[in-house]
């Protein structure tokens, strides 16, 4: 019933965004952050805000989902900026306070680590927003996949992953429900001082561990009468397969960051 | 008296892609001592509802009166209405978590602030109530069988003494032995304690035999609310929203169809044998 917890952060959308294979949007957006640190002066900024902004529009995911990330990274923002802009030696001084001064160089890089930071954190956004969290493990396990021939078990590690990931809507509706339950027995979850919140959590923690060890039990029980024995040999039901609008998305992020590259260059 | 719902509306997640409209225009009223069936399908909107009578969930919009107060009113008591209002959960036993029967039950009881003598002698009255004797009181909630279980957590509920008593699939995964037995004492209590009981269940073979009045719930409205036997008139419609009318009533009707003179309107196997046996002696058919 309780369907208000998000799962992870993907947003319900059609657009041509949410059918990319999950492979193209993890290497573009590490494209796009490479691309963020190359890029040097206005010019290369400017492509960057294009390009960010035209993948917005595409995504059709409400602009306000894309900023609430940036919520998390206010104080390293707010500390980058002050330090960049008056820790920055420069030539021509533009406030004196004291000791502390602004240069013209501690100015423009201050603002460009701000840009800097708010793109890469909008930018990967953008990729979870438009990508369930089962895509996403998908495309890192396929990703990683040369890491087998070192014994890296990158297949159990995507499969952790996904479980971990199918279980925290699960864990939240079970916390919720033992909370209401706790509470239609008098329980009080929110007065007290910190000692008396922490002892009021008995109630909560004791059922959630023994349910999440129940879980975690039937599940390894179903994957054992289902005669799962991790990744060897293993098919997909829905193998990730490039598609035309893939290969062309790749065109697209090249292309990107060949713009990028020129510009640095020729600038 | 008692609960009076008014145009209760509950949305959840309101204005994001999950939005789902789960109680839509509700008027209800539950009267003292009555014995209420609450039925639906999965999804109708049941659990929600039941977690407005004792004001766990806020209705988006609409009033809630108990014994004619608005329990969303500015200094309204909530938590002495969860102490008049219990409220047992789906799969209750998963709410344990002392270290044996006896403090778990003292839990409601304890938080209500009574002394831990008081609270003791409630729990020993509830698990009596529940039919857990002495033996029980220092094991372990986790060492008990699944029936036990779910009665030691009904047992925390009923220590709080509460006026009406709402059971959300109260059998749910239990075996036909384990549901009578919980169904009975259900029942045990409503006659011998005068305690309202709303009984939230899917199934209305396990509601037919028991209660007086029968609320059915479809995508969060109320379908229909009458006695039992009113309601299973209309087993077509009850069909059609993925209930069934106890099989008694089907085995009737067909009888009827074939020509014997039954009374249809029998809710329990004892009044359809009953009915059964009186065509057969008559033996002339209709």
């Amino acid at each position: 019933m309780i369907r208000d917890i998000t799962l992870g952060q993907y947003y319900p959308a059609n657009s041509i965004l949410h059918k990319l294979d999950p492979r193209v949007k993890l290497l573009a957006t590490l494209t796009f952050i490479a691309a963020l640190f190359v890029a040097k002066g206005w010019p290369g900024y400017l492509a960057a805000t294009i390009f960010l902004v035209v993948i917005i529009r595409l995504s059709r995911v409400p602009f306000s989902f894309m900023v609430r990330g940036l919520k998390a990274i206010v104080m390293i923002l707010m500390i980058t900026v002050v330090f960049n802009l008056f820790l920055t030696p420069g030539d021509k001084i533009l406030v004196q306070v004291w000791k502390l001064k602004i240069t013209d160089v501690g100015l423009r890089t201050a603002i460009f680590m701000a840009i800097r930071l708010t793109y890469l954190i909008v930018g990967s956004s953008v990729m979870t927003l438009t990508t369930t969290p089962n895509d996403l493990t998908d495309g890192l396990e396929r990703l990683m996949g040369p890491l087998k021939k070192l014994h890296v078990p990158v297949h159990e590690v995507s499969m952790m992953m996904s479980i971990a990931l199918r279980f925290i809507p699960i864990l939240l509706e079970e916390t919720d429900k033992i909370m209401k339950a706790q509470i239609a027995r008098g329980a009080d979850f929110e007065n007290g001082n910190l000692i008396q919140k922490a002892k009021n959590l008995v109630p909560l923690l004791v059922p959630l561990f023994i349910s999440a060890f129940r879980r975690a039990n039937d599940l390894a029980m179903a994957m054992e009468a289902r005669c799962y024995h991790g990744g060897e040999g293993r098919t997909k039901m829905k193998p990730l397969i490039y598609a035309r609008r893939d290969y062309a998305a790749y065109g697209v992020v090249i292309c990107f960051l060949a713009v990028i590259i020129a510009l640095r260059v020729v600038l | 008296m008692s609960i009076k719902l008014e145009h209760v509306n509950y949305i959840y997640s309101p204005g994001t892609a999950y939005e789902i409209h789960a109680l839509k225009d509700i008027c209800l009223e539950l009267k003292d001592g009555e014995f209420v069936g609450l039925i639906g399908h999965t999804g109708s909107g049941k659990s929600t509802l039941v977690q407005h009578l004792n004001g766990l969930v806020k209705a988006t919009e609409g009033r809630i009166y108990f014994h004619g107060e608005d329990i969303y009113g500015a200094d309204y008591d909530m938590r002495r209405l969860r102490s008049k209002v219990g409220l047992v959960f789906q799969y209750p036993e998963h709410q344990l978590f002392e270290v044996d029967v006896l403090s778990d039950v003292c839990f409601g009881p304890k938080n209500q602030g009574l002394s831990a003598e008081e609270a003791q002698e409630r729990a020993k009255a509830a698990l009596a109530m529940v039919g857990l004797g002495e033996e029980f009181y220092y094991q372990s909630p986790f060492e008990l069988s699944g029936g036990q279980k779910r009665r030691a957590a009904i047992a925390g509920v009923l220590a709080m003494e509460p006026e009406i008593l709402v059971l959300d699939e109260p059998t749910a995964g239990l075996d036909p032995k384990g549901r009578d037995e919980i169904l009975n004492q259900i029942q045990k209590l409503h006659q011998e304690k005068g305690i309202s009981i709303v009984l939230v269940s899917h199934s209305m073979e396990d509601v037919a035999r028991y209660v007086q009045r029968i609320i059915v719930m479809n995508q969060g409205e109320v379908l229909f609310d009458d006695v039992p036997r009113e309601v299973f008139c209309h087993y077509k419609e009850l069909e059609q929203v993925g209930l069934a009318a106890p099989q008694v009533t089907y085995i009737l009707h067909a009888l009827r169809e074939k020509g014997f003179f039954v009374d249809e309107n029998a809710t329990t196997i004892e009044e359809a044998r009953d009915t059964i046996l009186d065509a057969l002696r008559s033996g002339r058919q209709a």
